[in-house]
């Protein structure tokens, strides 16, 4: 079992209307559509620093041997969170130097995007960027400083939803050494 | 290979059947996103009560979908028309729905006539907020405020909705109280909408509020 107790569970139309809310706020406030998506990036990416420390806490998982393996935990992390139901498909794709590896994860249901439709003002809105800040804040704690992109989007009419996680590197973990001076 | 070559096609959100509301997400899904929203906005304003309105405004948007999908889905396109029909509708059905479990106690304020309260213990946005010192009187309720006023308003019962903490005796945590003071009508034309038909019907707002007061006066203060 992932989890030593199922985390609390919640209503989720609260959570996708209170999410359709920010966004729409973003969007007001700020007007251009590559702001919100930066915005809602940054977000997501404070989420995932602090959400990495909970995950840890409550989860049973032991370090990741490789990245493929974090790919999987993500996405089944993801489906206790959100509910989400994901699946890691294209797994790891050795790219020319041996450190950058690709990662797909495919979401199949996605509760942030209940009732939602991209107006055509809004077609370079990148809907659910929070979820991408969320995993490349996350894998940062853990040392892993990694990419994040939308590949496909529903709501930009594509089949499925699909992250593309690229892995840019490791970043080894400094002790605070400097402790004693 | 998936994805090549395929015609892009763009789902109409009416063509899908309206969800059950049975799907759940975590509790702390819920609350990193929210303090997201509180601290973005807490960036975009210089004091408390501009931060309040804000979230206010964020809240009134999520009330007047909230009242629309559960209108459709759980009561048939019919909505409540009377003032006491959508404060039990906002204390129970709404509550049900978007908390969990019915508000703690619903009251009518003691001082004003048109002032009626609904209180809750431990406030699903306020699970895991402590308020800093030095931001006073703020309270993260003021979002479900804005949900409150959000069904209110669009239900056609404007009012003004504000979210206070109350010290409660042996409790280290105060209750969030949400004070609903509704808008000065005495009787006016009031439009219902009805998917497909346009109702309208003259209403006497002073003979409901009395309807309101007796009720309340049978039913006792926590019903």
């Amino acid at each position: 079992m992932l989890f030593k107790n199922p985390p609390q569970a919640m209503n989720a139309e609260l959570f996708t209307l209170t999410y359709g809310a920010i966004v729409r706020q973003l969007l007001t406030d700020l007007e251009e559509v590559e702001e919100v998506n930066k915005q809602l990036d940054q977000m997501g990416y404070n989420i995932g620093i602090r959400l990495i420390d909970e995950f840890l806490a409550k989860s049973n998982v032991a370090r990741c041997v490789d990245f493929k393996e974090t790919a999987e935990v993500i996405a089944k992390h993801g489906s206790s969170w959100l509910s989400i139901t994901c699946f890691v498909i294209i797994g790891v794709e050795e790219k020319k130097s041996r450190i950058e590896i690709c990662t797909g994860i495919f979401l199949e249901d996605n509760p942030l995007v209940d009732f939602v439709e991209l107006p055509d003002t809004c077609q370079g809105l990148y809907y659910c960027n929070v979820l991408s800040g969320v995993i490349r804040g996350a894998l940062e704690m853990v040392s892993m400083k990694t990419e994040v992109t939308w590949v496909r989007d529903m709501l930009r009419g594509d089949d499925a939803f699909e992250l593309q996680v690229k892995l840019l590197k490791q970043v080894p973990e400094e002790y605070p050494y400097k402790d004693d001076e | 290979m998936i994805g090549v070559g395929k015609v892009k096609q763009y789902s109409n959100v009416l063509d899908k059947p309206l969800s059950k509301g049975k799907q759940e997400v975590s509790l702390s899904a819920f609350a990193f996103l929210f303090s997201e929203l509180v601290q973005y906005n807490q960036t975009q304003v210089d004091n408390i009560a501009e931060l309040e309105r804000r979230l206010e405004d964020a809240g009134y948007a999520v009330g007047a979908r909230v009242l629309e999908l559960l209108c459709h889905r759980d009561k048939g396109n019919r909505r409540e028309t009377r003032l006491l029909g959508i404060l039990s509708f906002v204390h129970s059905t709404v509550w049900k729905v978007l908390f969990g479990k019915v508000a703690d106690s619903l009251e009518k304020g003691t001082e004003h006539e048109d002032e009626y309260m609904i209180s809750e213990k431990e406030l699903l946005v306020n699970r895991f907020i402590s308020i800093p010192k030095d931001m006073g009187t703020f309270n993260c309720g003021a979002f479900v405020a804005g949900i409150v006023r959000g069904v209110l308003d669009s239900a056609g019962f404007p009012a003004v909705v504000t979210a206070h903490f109350v010290p409660m005796e042996g409790q280290q945590r105060p209750r969030t109280t949400i004070l609903i003071k509704f808008a000065e009508e005495r009787s006016k034309v009031r439009l219902i909408y009805v998917p497909g038909l346009i109702a309208c019907n003259v209403y006497d707002a002073q003979q409901e509020h009395d309807e309101c007061v007796n009720a309340l006066q049978q039913h006792g203060e926590g019903w």
